[in-house]
C-alpha cells in the first residue's frame, strides 16, 4: 500500500532545521549575554553591558522566528512536524490550531523562552540609562533562566522534531482542551510566571550591588503588577474552564496544578503589598526580597509540577524528563537566594520602625503573616502526598475538604483586612480617626449578618457568614474612600463632586486602582463563599418525558438529539426548566464522543471508547447559576457495537461511517434512561463578574503610566531637540 | 539553503551583538550622571506622591495634627536632599 506523501516534505524538512538552528542561536545569544553582562559588571566595563543588552534583544528576535515557523506550521498543517503531528489535524478549527503549539510539553516550553525574551528586551531597554550597578547582574540572571529553558527544548523536549514520512492527518488536539477559556489559559498563566522573573532579576542584581534601596522596585513595579494580572487572570479562566468543561460543576478543585498556580500569586499579592512599605516607609526589607524569591520560586515549582508527574493532576502534560532539570533550577534559586539575602542582612535593615499598631504599615506586616500562611498551608496540603511517601512509603493525598478547613479561617481574615487596610493611614491612624472610619464598615457587618441570620440559614454556615459580613465591611470602606476622596478635593477646589472624584481618583491611580482591586477580590470571595456553602447538587436519573424537581425548578427531560461532525459524535439532551409553572429556561447539556486511535477498539467501538467531553447546559443570572451536566447510558450498545466490529471490520470508511451514523439514529429514537447532574450555584458568577472584572480595571488602573510622568517625557523630548537644533524651546 | 540562512542569521546576531566591543574603551571616566539623574527624578516622584498622600489622610482625618506636621516635615526634608542632588548633579553636567 503506497506511503501518503504529505507534499510539504522537503520544505517542512528545511522549516524544521531552520527552527531547530534559531534555537541553537537563541542559546548562544543567551549564554554569551550572561556571560557578557557578568564581565561588564565585575570589571565596569559598559561595552559588555551594552552588548549583552542586544544579545538578549537578539534572543528575542530569534525565538520569535522559532515561534512564527511553528505558528505558520500549524497553520498550514504540516504533520512533517512531528509537534504538528501530535497536537493538530486539518479538521481543527483555526482558533485551535494557532493556540494547540502550547498545549504540548515542547511548545509550552517554548512560550516560557519567548514571553521571557520579550519581558526582559522591555525592561532593558527601560532602564538601560538606569541602574547602572544592577541591570549587568539582571541581565545575567534573565538570560541565564533564558538559556535554561532554551537549553531544555534543545536537548529534552526538542519543538522542530521532524517526522519523515509525514503522515496525512495529524492527531487533533486534546478533546478537553477544545475550549475558549482553555486556549488563553497557559499564555496568562506562563505571562505571569515569567513577568515575575523580571522583579526577581533585578532584586538579585540589587542584592549583588548592593544597592538595597527601593530603586529596583520602583523600575520593576509594573512588571510586578503584569505579573500578578496576568497570573490572576490565568486562575480565573482555568476556574471558568473547569466550572464549564469538566463536568463536575466546581470551579476549585485544590487540585495541585491549580495550588501551583494558586501560591506564587498570593506571596505576590504579599509583595506588591510589602514593597508599598519598603517604598515608602523604608520598612520590610527583608521581607521583600524573600518574598521576590520566594514567589519566583514558586512560579518554577509551577512549571515543575505540570511537567514532572510527581503529583497527577489533570492539568499536567504527565512524566516527562524536564522535571529533573527543572527541580535542580529550582534548588538553585532557592538556595542562592537564601545565601544572598543572608549575606546581605546588614543593609537590608529597616530605616524606621513601625509607630504605631494602627498603621497601614502594620496592617501590611500582618497582611503578609496571613498570606504567607496561607501559602504554607496550601504547599503542605499539596506536598503531602511526596512527604507521606518519604517517610511511611505510601502516598496519602489531602482532599478538597482539608483544604476548606484550614484555608477558610485565613480566607475570612483576608476579606477583612481587605477593607481595613484603605482605612488606615501611613505613620499612625489616630484613635479619633480610627473610631471615626470603621463605624459605618462595622455598622454595615453587623447589618449584613443580622439580614442574613434572619432570611436564610446562614446560621448553620459561619464561615460563610462572616465572609459576607467582612465583604461587606470591605465594600463601605472602599466606597467610604471613595468618598472622601471626591469631598476633600471638593472641599479645596470647589468642583462638583463628580469631577473632584474624577480628578482626585486622577491624581492617585494607584491608590484608587488598589481599591478597585480590593473590590473585585470582595466581590470574588462573596462568589465563592455563597456558592460553595449554598449550593444545592442532584444527581437525576431520567426517562425522556420524565420530570424532577431541583430546589424551586422543575426539570423535564424533553428529548435526545445527535449532533454528529466529521470530528467527532454528540449526543444532545433538551430539557425544559420551570419554576411555578412558568417556563424558565431551554438547556441542551452534551456529551461528545471523540473517536480513538486504539485499533483494537474496532472499527465502531473506537467511536464510542475514545475521550469524551460534556458540553454543559448553563442557565447564568446574577443571583446565581443554574448547571446542568448529562451523561447518556450508552451500555445499551455494547452488542451493537461488538457485532458492527465484526462485520464492518473491512469494509470502507465510507460504509463504516454510515453504520454508525444509523446506530446513533437508532439510539437517538429509542434512548435509555439517561444521567444528568443538576446544580444550582448562588452567586458563583460573581467571581467572574463582577468580581474578576473589577480585579483586572483595579490593576490597569493602578498600572497606568501616571499623566506626571508623560508629561515628563514630553518635556524630556522638548529639552533633547532643543540641544540638538542648538536653539532653546519654547514651552507649551 | 536553510544552514546558509541559519550562517547568514548568526552572522548578523554576532555583529550586532559584538557592535558596542568594537568601540575604543573611553580613556574617559563614565558619565554616569545621566543615569543618577533618572535615579533622582523616580525618588523625587516617589517622595512626592508620600508627600500629597500624606495631606489627603490628613485632609480625610486620618492623621491627627500633630502626626501630620511630623510626618510632613519628615518627608519634606527628605523631598528637599533629593532636589539638592538633583541640581548638583546638574551643575556638574553643566545643564
Amino acid at each position: 500500500m503506497p506511503v501518503e506523501v504529505h507534499h510539504y516534505d522537503l520544505g517542512v524538512l528545511q522549516l524544521t532545521i531552520l527552527g531547530s538552528a534559531l534555537l541553537a542561536a537563541a542559546l548562544l545569544a543567551a549564554l554569551y549575554a550572561a556571560g557578557a553582562a557578568v564581565y561588564g559588571g565585575r570589571t565596569g566595563d559598559r561595552r559588555f553591558v551594552q552588548s549583552s543588552r542586544r544579545a538578549v534583544y537578539s534572543m528575542a528576535a530569534l525565538l520569535t522566528g522559532a515561534v512564527v515557523i511553528l505558528e505558520v506550521a500549524f497553520l498550514r498543517d504540516d504533520f512533517g512536524f512531528e509537534l504538528v503531528a501530535d497536537h493538530s489535524s486539518t479538521t481543527t478549527p483555526t482558533f485551535y490550531k494557532l493556540t494547540a503549539m502550547w498545549s504540548s510539553q515542547e511548545g509550552s516550553l517554548l512560550l516560557w523562552a519567548w514571553v521571557l525574551s520579550l519581558a526582559s528586551t522591555a525592561v532593558l531597554f527601560i532602564s538601560r540609562n538606569r541602574h547602572r550597578e544592577i541591570v549587568p547582574w539582571a541581565t545575567a540572571v534573565l538570560a541565564g533562566i533564558g538559556s535554561f529553558f532554551i537549553g531544555l527544548m534543545i536537548f529534552k523536549a526538542q519543538p522542530f522534531s521532524h517526522l519523515d514520512p509525514a503522515p496525512a492527518e495529524g492527531a487533533g488536539l486534546t478533546p478537553l482542551l477544545r475550549n475558549p477559556y482553555m486556549a488563553v489559559h497557559p499564555p496568562m498563566l506562563y505571562s505571569g510566571y515569567v513577568f515575575w522573573s523580571i522583579p526577581f532579576a533585578f532584586c538579585v542584581g540589587a542584592l549583588i550591588a548592593r544597592r538595597l534601596d527601593a530603586s529596583w522596585i520602583r523600575t520593576t513595579r509594573n512588571f510586578a503588577l503584569c505579573a500578578w494580572t496576568f497570573l490572576g487572570i490565568g486562575l480565573l479562566l482555568g476556574s471558568r474552564w473547569s466550572y464549564e468543561e469538566l463536568g463536575w460543576g466546581g470551579y476549585w478543585g485544590w487540585d495541585p496544578v491549580e495550588n501551583a498556580a494558586l501560591m506564587p500569586w498570593l506571596l505576590g499579592t504579599a509583595f506588591l503589598h510589602s514593597v508599598m512599605v519598603q517604598e515608602k516607609r523604608g520598612m520590610l526589607k527583608v521581607w521583600n526580597v524573600s518574598l521576590i524569591c520566594g514567589t519566583f520560586a514558586l512560579c518554577l515549582l509551577g512549571t515543575f509540577l505540570v511537567r514532572s508527574g510527581v503529583l497527577q493532576s489533570i492539568h499536567a502534560f504527565g512524566a516527562s524528563t524536564v522535571g529533573g532539570p527543572l527541580l535542580a533550577l529550582i534548588a538553585v534559586v532557592a538556595i542562592g537566594s537564601t545565601v544572598l539575602i543572608v549575606s546581605r542582612l546588614d543593609g537590608l535593615r529597616p530605616e524606621r520602625r513601625i509607630d504605631s499598631v494602627l498603621s497601614r504599615e502594620s496592617i501590611f506586616l500582618v497582611n503578609n503573616l496571613l498570606l504567607v500562611g496561607l501559602v504554607l498551608v496550601i504547599f503542605w496540603g499539596t506536598f503531602f502526598p511526596l512527604i507521606s511517601e518519604f517517610f511511611t512509603g505510601e502516598k496519602h493525598s489531602l482532599a478538597a475538604p482539608w483544604f476548606n478547613r484550614y484555608v477558610t479561617p485565613i480566607g475570612v481574615l483576608l476579606v477583612l483586612f481587605t477593607g481595613l487596610g484603605p482605612l488606615f493611614a501611613w505613620g499612625r491612624l489616630s484613635g479619633t480617626a480610627a473610631k471615626r472610619l470603621l463605624l459605618w464598615p462595622a455598622v454595615a457587618t453587623i447589618a449584613t449578618i443580622d439580614v442574613l441570620l434572619a432570611a436564610s440559614d446562614a446560621g448553620g454556615r459561619p464561615w460563610a457568614l462572616f465572609v459576607f459580613g467582612f465583604a461587606a465591611f470591605a465594600l463601605v470602606a472602599l466606597a467610604g474612600e471613595f468618598w472622601r476622596a471626591g469631598t476633600t478635593r471638593r472641599a479645596l477646589t470647589g468642583e462638583s463632586h463628580a469631577v473632584a472624584l474624577g480628578k482626585g481618583i486622577a491624581r492617585n491611580r494607584r491608590r484608587y486602582g488598589g481599591y478597585v482591586v480590593h473590590a473585585g477580590i470582595a466581590f470574588v470571595l462573596i462568589g465563592i463563599a455563597a456558592s460553595s456553602s449554598f449550593q444545592t447538587n442532584r444527581d437525576l436519573r431520567l426517562q425522556v418525558g420524565q420530570s424532577a424537581k431541583v430546589g424551586d425548578y422543575t426539570i423535564r427531560y424533553d428529548k435526545l438529539t445527535s449532533d454528529p461532525t466529521a470530528e467527532r459524535l454528540a449526543f444532545v439532551s433538551h430539557l425544559t426548566v420551570t419554576r411555578d409553572g412558568k417556563r424558565v429556561t431551554n438547556l441542551t447539556p452534551a456529551r461528545n464522543y471523540y473517536p480513538s486511535d486504539d485499533p483494537s477498539a474496532g472499527p465502531i467501538g473506537r467511536y464510542f471508547m475514545g475521550e469524551s467531553t460534556s458540553e454543559v447546559g448553563l442557565r447564568t443570572r446574577t443571583g446565581g447559576d443554574l448547571w446542568t451536566a448529562f451523561q447518556p447510558d450508552l451500555s445499551v450498545l455494547n452488542p451493537d457495537i461488538v457485532r458492527g466490529n465484526r462485520q464492518l471490520a473491512g469494509l470502507p470508511p465510507a460504509a463504516q461511517e454510515f453504520a454508525i451514523l444509523a446506530l446513533v439514529q437508532h439510539y437517538v429514537q429509542n434512548p435509555p434512561p439517561a444521567n444528568f447532574r443538576v446544580i444550582l450555584n448562588p452567586l458563583v458568577v460573581w467571581i467572574w463578574i463582577p468580581g474578576g472584572l473589577l480585579v483586572l480595571a483595579g490593576a490597569a488602573m493602578a498600572g497606568w503610566p501616571a499623566l506626571e510622568s508623560r508629561r515628563q517625557l514630553e518635556a524630556a523630548y522638548r529639552a533633547r531637540l532643543g540641544r540638538e537644533l542648538g536653539t532653546a524651546s519654547e514651552p507649551s | 539553503m536553510e544552514v546558509l540562512l541559519a550562517v547568514v542569521i548568526v552572522v548578523l546576531v554576532a555583529w550586532f551583538v559584538t557592535a558596542p566591543l568594537r568601540d575604543r574603551p573611553s580613556a574617559k571616566p563614565e558619565d554616569r550622571s545621566e543615569a543618577e539623574l533618572a535615579d533622582l527624578e523616580a525618588r523625587k516622584q516617589a517622595k512626592y506622591r508620600q508627600i500629597r498622600d500624606a495631606e489627603a489622610d490628613h485632609t480625610a482625618g486620618k492623621l491627627s495634627d500633630e502626626d501630620f506636621r511630623r510626618l510632613d516635615s519628615e518627608l519634606r526634608a527628605e523631598a528637599i536632599e533629593i532636589l539638592k542632588g538633583i541640581d548638583r548633579l546638574r551643575q556638574r553636567r553643566g545643564n
